[in-house]
Protein backbone atom coordinates (compact mmCIF):
# COMPACT_ATOMS: atom_id res chain seq x y z
CA UNK A 1 0.00 0.00 0.00
CA UNK A 2 1.77 3.30 -0.89
CA UNK A 3 0.13 5.67 0.94
CA UNK A 4 0.20 4.80 4.54
CA UNK A 5 -2.89 4.24 6.18
CA UNK A 6 -5.31 5.40 3.41
CA UNK A 7 -7.96 2.95 2.67
CA UNK A 8 -10.28 2.54 -0.51
CA UNK A 9 -13.65 4.36 -0.68
CA UNK A 10 -15.00 3.49 -4.18
CA UNK A 11 -18.40 3.07 -2.92
CA UNK A 12 -18.59 7.00 -2.26
CA UNK A 13 -16.77 8.05 -5.52
CA UNK A 14 -17.86 6.29 -8.30
CA UNK A 15 -15.54 7.45 -10.69
CA UNK A 16 -12.36 6.30 -8.94
CA UNK A 17 -13.27 2.64 -8.69
CA UNK A 18 -10.04 2.05 -10.26
CA UNK A 19 -8.03 4.41 -8.29
CA UNK A 20 -6.47 1.39 -6.09
CA UNK A 21 -6.15 2.25 -2.48
CA UNK A 22 -5.26 6.34 -2.59
CA UNK A 23 -7.95 8.63 -1.24
CA UNK A 24 -8.43 8.82 2.59
CA UNK A 25 -8.15 7.00 5.83
CA UNK A 26 -11.74 5.92 6.65
CA UNK A 27 -14.91 5.18 4.73
CA UNK A 28 -15.96 8.94 4.93
CA UNK A 29 -16.60 11.55 2.72
CA UNK A 30 -15.72 14.26 4.73
CA UNK A 31 -12.03 12.87 5.78
CA UNK A 32 -12.30 12.03 1.90
CA UNK A 33 -12.40 15.83 0.84
CA UNK A 34 -10.00 16.59 3.48
CA UNK A 35 -7.29 14.22 2.59
CA UNK A 36 -7.72 15.32 -1.11
CA UNK A 37 -7.14 19.15 -0.08
CA UNK A 38 -4.76 18.03 2.53
CA UNK A 39 -2.29 16.20 -0.37
CA UNK A 40 -3.31 19.01 -3.09
CA UNK A 41 -2.43 21.92 -1.00
CA UNK A 42 0.86 20.17 -0.26
CA UNK A 43 0.94 19.29 -4.37
CA UNK A 44 0.22 23.21 -4.83
CA UNK A 45 2.67 24.27 -2.31
CA UNK A 46 5.40 21.96 -4.02
CA UNK A 47 5.83 19.96 -0.56
CA UNK A 48 5.13 16.92 -2.10
CA UNK A 49 7.67 13.91 -2.59
CA UNK A 50 8.15 12.94 -6.61
CA UNK A 51 6.60 10.04 -5.90
CA UNK A 52 3.21 11.78 -4.77
CA UNK A 53 3.76 14.61 -6.97
CA UNK A 54 3.76 11.93 -9.93
CA UNK A 55 0.90 9.81 -8.44
CA UNK A 56 -1.49 13.65 -7.79
CA UNK A 57 -0.39 14.84 -11.47
CA UNK A 58 -2.15 11.21 -12.63
CA UNK A 59 -4.97 12.24 -10.65
CA UNK A 60 -5.67 15.63 -11.76
CA UNK A 61 -5.61 14.68 -15.17
CA UNK A 62 -7.30 11.49 -15.38
CA UNK A 63 -10.16 12.08 -12.80
CA UNK A 64 -12.75 14.41 -12.76
CA UNK A 65 -13.25 15.20 -9.15
CA UNK A 66 -9.68 15.57 -8.55
CA UNK A 67 -9.67 18.42 -11.41
CA UNK A 68 -12.18 20.56 -10.25
CA UNK A 69 -11.32 20.47 -6.51
CA UNK A 70 -7.54 21.16 -8.20
CA UNK A 71 -8.73 24.27 -9.85
CA UNK A 72 -10.83 25.55 -6.85
CA UNK A 73 -7.84 24.96 -4.55
CA UNK A 74 -5.15 26.65 -7.23
CA UNK A 75 -7.49 29.87 -7.76
CA UNK A 76 -7.81 30.15 -4.04
CA UNK A 77 -3.85 30.05 -4.45
CA UNK A 78 -3.65 32.47 -7.10
CA UNK A 79 -5.94 34.54 -5.50
CA UNK A 80 -3.62 35.20 -2.09
CA UNK A 81 -0.55 35.46 -4.49
CA UNK A 82 -2.02 38.05 -6.28
CA UNK A 83 -3.54 39.98 -3.33
CA UNK A 84 -1.74 43.12 -2.21
CA UNK A 85 -0.71 44.35 0.69
CA UNK A 86 -2.18 47.17 2.71
CA UNK A 87 -0.74 50.52 2.12
CA UNK A 88 -0.71 52.86 5.14
CA UNK A 89 -0.98 56.60 4.96
CA UNK A 90 2.15 58.66 2.29
CA UNK A 91 3.93 60.36 5.58
CA UNK A 92 3.87 57.09 7.44
CA UNK A 93 8.01 56.55 6.48
CA UNK A 94 8.61 60.28 7.67
CA UNK A 95 6.76 60.12 10.81
CA UNK A 96 8.63 56.82 11.93
CA UNK A 97 12.24 58.78 11.40
CA UNK A 98 11.04 61.61 13.14
CA UNK A 99 9.82 59.58 16.18
CA UNK A 100 13.02 57.45 15.81
CA UNK A 101 15.34 61.05 16.16
CA UNK A 102 13.86 61.33 19.85
CA UNK A 103 15.53 57.84 20.47
CA UNK A 104 18.86 55.75 20.30
CA UNK A 105 19.54 52.00 19.46
CA UNK A 106 19.89 50.54 22.96
CA UNK A 107 22.49 48.37 23.55
CA UNK A 108 22.20 44.60 22.61
CA UNK A 109 21.45 42.46 25.58
CA UNK A 110 24.00 40.13 26.03
CA UNK A 111 26.00 43.06 26.21
CA UNK A 112 24.54 44.05 29.48
CA UNK A 113 23.28 40.75 31.25
CA UNK A 114 26.37 39.82 32.60
CA UNK A 115 27.05 35.28 32.02
CA UNK A 116 28.80 35.33 35.33
CA UNK A 117 25.47 36.84 36.99
CA UNK A 118 23.25 34.19 35.39
CA UNK A 119 26.32 31.42 36.46
CA UNK A 120 25.77 33.28 39.85
CA UNK A 121 21.80 32.59 39.92
CA UNK A 122 21.91 29.04 39.08
CA UNK A 123 24.77 28.26 41.91
CA UNK A 124 23.04 29.41 44.39
CA UNK A 125 19.59 27.18 43.35
CA UNK A 126 22.07 24.18 43.08
CA UNK A 127 23.39 25.00 46.47
CA UNK A 128 20.02 25.39 47.09
CA UNK A 129 19.09 21.74 46.42
CA UNK A 130 22.37 20.60 47.85
CA UNK A 131 20.81 22.01 51.05
CA UNK A 132 17.41 20.66 50.77
CA UNK A 133 19.29 17.24 50.20
CA UNK A 134 21.96 18.09 53.45
CA UNK A 135 18.55 18.95 55.00
CA UNK A 136 16.78 15.95 54.06
CA UNK A 137 19.28 13.41 55.11
CA UNK A 138 19.42 15.29 59.00
CA UNK A 139 16.04 15.08 59.35
CA UNK A 140 16.40 11.63 58.52
CA UNK A 141 16.79 9.04 61.67
CA UNK A 142 18.16 5.85 60.85
CA UNK A 143 17.86 3.40 63.28
CA UNK A 144 21.07 2.99 65.52
CA UNK A 145 22.72 -0.19 65.14
CA UNK A 146 26.39 -0.18 66.29
CA UNK A 147 27.73 -3.37 64.54
CA UNK A 148 26.64 -1.36 60.72
CA UNK A 149 28.20 2.17 61.76
CA UNK A 150 31.69 1.04 63.32
CA UNK A 151 32.11 -1.12 59.93
CA UNK A 152 32.81 -0.44 56.68
CA UNK A 153 29.82 -0.16 54.28
CA UNK A 154 29.45 -3.54 52.70
CA UNK A 155 26.95 -2.70 50.20
CA UNK A 156 25.40 -6.22 49.30
CA UNK A 157 24.65 -6.76 52.87
CA UNK A 158 23.71 -3.75 53.64
CA UNK A 159 20.29 -3.70 55.75
CA UNK A 160 17.58 -2.43 53.62
CA UNK A 161 15.02 -3.17 55.99
CA UNK A 162 16.42 0.39 57.84
CA UNK A 163 14.83 2.84 55.22
CA UNK A 164 11.51 1.50 56.30
CA UNK A 165 11.94 2.27 59.40
CA UNK A 166 13.02 6.62 58.45
CA UNK A 167 10.72 9.09 59.98
CA UNK A 168 9.57 10.30 56.45
CA UNK A 169 6.47 12.35 58.67
CA UNK A 170 9.00 14.91 59.64
CA UNK A 171 9.60 16.14 56.00
CA UNK A 172 5.85 15.48 54.83
CA UNK A 173 4.50 17.35 57.34
CA UNK A 174 6.80 20.27 57.02
CA UNK A 175 4.93 23.17 54.81
CA UNK A 176 8.36 25.16 53.61
CA UNK A 177 9.84 22.22 53.20
CA UNK A 178 7.44 20.85 50.59
CA UNK A 179 7.04 24.19 49.10
CA UNK A 180 10.60 24.40 48.43
CA UNK A 181 10.40 21.23 47.08
CA UNK A 182 7.64 21.61 44.19
CA UNK A 183 9.18 25.17 43.10
CA UNK A 184 12.41 22.94 43.19
CA UNK A 185 11.02 20.40 40.93
CA UNK A 186 8.44 22.63 38.56
CA UNK A 187 12.14 24.49 37.86
CA UNK A 188 13.64 22.04 37.20
CA UNK A 189 10.60 20.83 34.91
CA UNK A 190 10.89 23.91 33.12
CA UNK A 191 14.57 23.98 32.73
CA UNK A 192 14.44 20.76 31.05
CA UNK A 193 11.40 21.92 28.88
CA UNK A 194 13.96 24.99 27.75
CA UNK A 195 16.90 22.78 27.17
CA UNK A 196 14.91 19.60 25.06
CA UNK A 197 13.42 22.72 22.77
CA UNK A 198 16.88 24.20 22.04
CA UNK A 199 18.13 20.60 21.28
CA UNK A 200 14.71 20.30 18.71
CA UNK A 201 15.44 23.12 17.21
CA UNK A 202 19.22 22.44 16.99
CA UNK A 203 17.75 18.99 15.33
CA UNK A 204 15.65 20.54 12.97
CA UNK B 1 22.40 48.73 -5.70
CA UNK B 2 19.91 47.86 -3.35
CA UNK B 3 21.29 47.34 0.14
CA UNK B 4 20.41 44.14 1.58
CA UNK B 5 18.40 43.97 5.13
CA UNK B 6 21.97 43.31 7.18
CA UNK B 7 23.46 45.94 4.83
CA UNK B 8 21.51 48.44 6.36
CA UNK B 9 21.00 47.26 9.78
CA UNK B 10 24.76 47.60 10.30
CA UNK B 11 24.51 51.16 8.58
CA UNK B 12 21.46 51.86 11.03
CA UNK B 13 24.08 49.93 14.07
CA UNK B 14 27.07 52.03 12.74
CA UNK B 15 25.36 55.30 13.37
CA UNK B 16 23.56 56.01 10.40
CA UNK B 17 20.04 56.26 11.43
CA UNK B 18 19.16 57.81 8.50
CA UNK B 19 19.20 54.30 6.62
CA UNK B 20 16.84 53.03 9.18
CA UNK B 21 14.16 54.89 6.17
CA UNK B 22 15.36 51.88 3.85
CA UNK B 23 14.14 49.34 5.91
CA UNK B 24 10.90 51.56 7.14
CA UNK B 25 10.15 51.40 2.94
CA UNK B 26 10.73 47.81 2.85
CA UNK B 27 8.58 46.55 5.25
CA UNK B 28 5.80 49.31 6.10
CA UNK B 29 3.39 47.61 3.82
CA UNK B 30 4.11 44.26 5.79
CA UNK B 31 4.36 45.27 8.71
CA UNK B 32 0.75 47.68 8.11
CA UNK B 33 -0.86 44.71 6.88
CA UNK B 34 -0.29 42.41 9.57
CA UNK B 35 -1.25 44.63 11.71
CA UNK B 36 -4.52 45.61 10.53
CA UNK B 37 -4.86 41.93 10.94
CA UNK B 38 -5.62 42.08 14.42
CA UNK B 39 -7.45 45.47 14.32
CA UNK B 40 -9.59 46.66 11.15
CA UNK B 41 -8.77 49.85 12.31
CA UNK B 42 -6.63 51.85 9.61
CA UNK B 43 -5.86 54.50 12.62
CA UNK B 44 -4.94 52.11 15.06
CA UNK B 45 -2.99 49.94 12.72
CA UNK B 46 -1.16 52.87 11.44
CA UNK B 47 -0.34 53.95 15.13
CA UNK B 48 0.93 50.07 16.04
CA UNK B 49 3.00 49.90 12.75
CA UNK B 50 4.52 53.14 13.88
CA UNK B 51 5.38 51.76 17.44
CA UNK B 52 6.72 48.54 15.76
CA UNK B 53 9.64 50.32 13.52
CA UNK B 54 10.45 52.48 16.94
CA UNK B 55 10.87 49.31 19.08
CA UNK B 56 12.46 47.21 15.71
CA UNK B 57 14.71 50.54 15.71
CA UNK B 58 15.49 51.02 19.79
CA UNK B 59 16.52 46.83 19.37
CA UNK B 60 18.44 46.69 16.07
CA UNK B 61 21.50 45.54 18.00
CA UNK B 62 19.56 42.20 19.23
CA UNK B 63 18.74 41.44 15.90
CA UNK B 64 21.35 38.72 15.80
CA UNK B 65 20.59 37.89 11.53
CA UNK B 66 20.23 34.19 12.31
CA UNK B 67 16.24 34.73 10.88
CA UNK B 68 14.84 37.12 8.76
CA UNK B 69 14.74 40.52 9.22
CA UNK B 70 10.91 40.01 8.14
CA UNK B 71 10.87 37.27 10.61
CA UNK B 72 12.23 39.15 13.85
CA UNK B 73 9.58 42.08 12.78
CA UNK B 74 6.84 39.24 13.22
CA UNK B 75 7.69 38.82 16.58
CA UNK B 76 6.98 42.45 17.30
CA UNK B 77 4.01 43.26 15.55
CA UNK B 78 3.05 40.48 17.82
CA UNK B 79 3.49 41.63 20.75
CA UNK B 80 2.64 45.49 19.95
CA UNK B 81 -0.64 44.06 18.40
CA UNK B 82 -1.07 41.77 21.69
CA UNK B 83 -0.25 44.94 24.05
CA UNK B 84 -2.68 47.31 22.44
CA UNK B 85 -5.82 45.68 22.13
CA UNK B 86 -5.19 44.60 26.30
CA UNK B 87 -4.96 48.33 26.28
CA UNK B 88 -7.98 48.94 24.52
CA UNK B 89 -9.60 46.28 27.06
CA UNK B 90 -10.55 44.57 23.76
CA UNK B 91 -11.15 40.27 24.38
CA UNK B 92 -7.85 38.76 23.08
CA UNK B 93 -6.19 36.94 25.85
CA UNK B 94 -6.65 33.77 23.38
CA UNK B 95 -6.01 33.91 19.48
CA UNK B 96 -7.62 30.54 18.55
CA UNK B 97 -10.52 31.97 20.80
CA UNK B 98 -13.69 30.95 18.80
CA UNK B 99 -15.02 34.35 20.45
CA UNK B 100 -12.62 36.37 18.54
CA UNK B 101 -13.38 35.03 14.96
CA UNK B 102 -16.91 35.93 15.80
CA UNK B 103 -16.14 39.15 16.37
CA UNK B 104 -14.08 39.64 13.37
CA UNK B 105 -16.86 38.21 11.52
CA UNK B 106 -19.85 40.59 12.88
CA UNK B 107 -17.28 43.06 12.42
CA UNK B 108 -17.28 42.57 8.59
CA UNK B 109 -20.83 41.84 8.30
CA UNK B 110 -21.51 44.95 6.49
CA UNK B 111 -19.33 43.31 3.59
CA UNK B 112 -22.71 41.83 1.83
CA UNK B 113 -21.98 40.27 -1.48
CA UNK B 114 -23.51 42.73 -3.60
CA UNK B 115 -21.71 45.56 -2.15
CA UNK B 116 -18.29 43.72 -3.12
CA UNK B 117 -19.39 42.48 -6.59
CA UNK B 118 -18.32 45.23 -8.07
CA UNK B 119 -15.29 45.51 -6.43
CA UNK B 120 -11.63 44.02 -7.80
CA UNK B 121 -10.42 40.67 -7.03
CA UNK B 122 -8.42 42.37 -4.53
CA UNK B 123 -10.69 43.73 -2.47
CA UNK B 124 -12.80 40.60 -2.35
CA UNK B 125 -9.98 38.52 -1.17
CA UNK B 126 -8.51 41.34 1.53
CA UNK B 127 -12.70 41.56 2.62
CA UNK B 128 -12.41 37.54 2.90
CA UNK B 129 -8.97 37.91 5.12
CA UNK B 130 -10.67 40.12 7.43
CA UNK B 131 -13.29 37.59 8.38
CA UNK B 132 -11.14 34.82 9.51
CA UNK B 133 -9.31 35.03 12.92
CA UNK B 134 -6.22 37.05 13.93
CA UNK B 135 -4.37 33.62 13.43
CA UNK B 136 -5.52 32.48 10.58
CA UNK B 137 -5.21 35.83 8.66
CA UNK B 138 -1.68 36.23 10.02
CA UNK B 139 -0.66 32.45 9.02
CA UNK B 140 -1.67 33.49 5.74
CA UNK B 141 -0.29 36.86 5.17
CA UNK B 142 3.49 35.24 6.61
CA UNK B 143 3.02 32.76 4.25
CA UNK B 144 2.11 34.38 0.80
CA UNK B 145 3.11 37.99 1.49
CA UNK B 146 5.86 37.50 4.06
CA UNK B 147 7.51 34.60 2.12
CA UNK B 148 7.83 32.39 4.89
CA UNK B 149 8.58 29.15 5.29
CA UNK B 150 6.62 26.95 7.40
CA UNK B 151 9.80 26.07 9.55
CA UNK B 152 9.99 30.14 10.21
CA UNK B 153 6.16 30.63 11.08
CA UNK B 154 6.53 28.14 13.38
CA UNK B 155 9.66 29.50 15.30
CA UNK B 156 7.57 32.72 15.97
CA UNK B 157 4.29 31.45 16.48
CA UNK B 158 6.28 29.20 18.33
CA UNK B 159 5.09 26.00 17.12
CA UNK B 160 5.81 22.82 14.99
CA UNK B 161 5.92 22.93 11.16
CA UNK B 162 3.43 20.71 10.88
CA UNK B 163 0.83 22.38 13.09
CA UNK B 164 1.43 25.71 11.00
CA UNK B 165 1.18 23.08 7.75
CA UNK B 166 -2.35 22.06 9.20
CA UNK B 167 -2.68 25.25 10.27
CA UNK B 168 -2.21 26.86 7.30
CA UNK B 169 -4.26 24.21 5.25
CA UNK B 170 -7.51 24.91 7.63
CA UNK B 171 -6.76 28.90 6.87
CA UNK B 172 -6.92 28.06 3.30
CA UNK B 173 -10.17 25.94 3.70
CA UNK B 174 -11.86 28.50 5.93
CA UNK B 175 -10.85 31.55 3.37
CA UNK B 176 -12.04 29.62 0.32
CA UNK B 177 -15.44 29.09 2.25
CA UNK B 178 -15.78 32.64 3.18
CA UNK B 179 -15.31 33.77 -0.22
CA UNK B 180 -17.92 30.91 -1.09
CA UNK B 181 -20.77 31.91 1.53
CA UNK B 182 -19.96 36.34 1.03
CA UNK B 183 -18.81 36.30 -2.66
CA UNK B 184 -20.89 33.79 -3.96
CA UNK B 185 -21.26 35.76 -7.35
CA UNK B 186 -17.39 36.56 -7.79
CA UNK B 187 -16.10 32.91 -6.75
CA UNK B 188 -18.64 31.47 -9.49
CA UNK B 189 -16.87 33.55 -12.12
CA UNK B 190 -13.69 32.43 -11.09
CA UNK B 191 -14.27 28.94 -11.42
CA UNK B 192 -15.88 29.87 -14.45
CA UNK B 193 -12.53 31.06 -16.10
Amino acid sequence: MPYGNYMRINRFSPGLQNEPELYTFNDNRMNKEVTIEDRLWDFIDGLSSPAEKSAIETLIAENVEWQRKYKELLNVHQLMVGSELEEPSMRFTRNVMEEIARHQVAPATKTYINKNIIRGIGAFFLSLIAGLLVYFFAMVKLPSDSSTRSQPVNLPSMNLEALDKVDYGKLSGNLPVTLFMLITVVMGLVLLDLYLRRKKEQVS
Amino acid sequence: MELTDTEIIKRVLAGEQAFFAQLVQRYQSYVFTLVLRFTDNREDAEEISQDVFVKAYRSLADFRGDAKFSTWLYTIVRTSCITFLRKKRLETTSLDNERTSMQVESRQSGFTANAIEQKSKHAMVNAAIRMLSPDDSQILTLFYKGEQSLEEIGRVMRLDPNTIKVKLHRARNRLKEKMEKHFSYAVRELYED
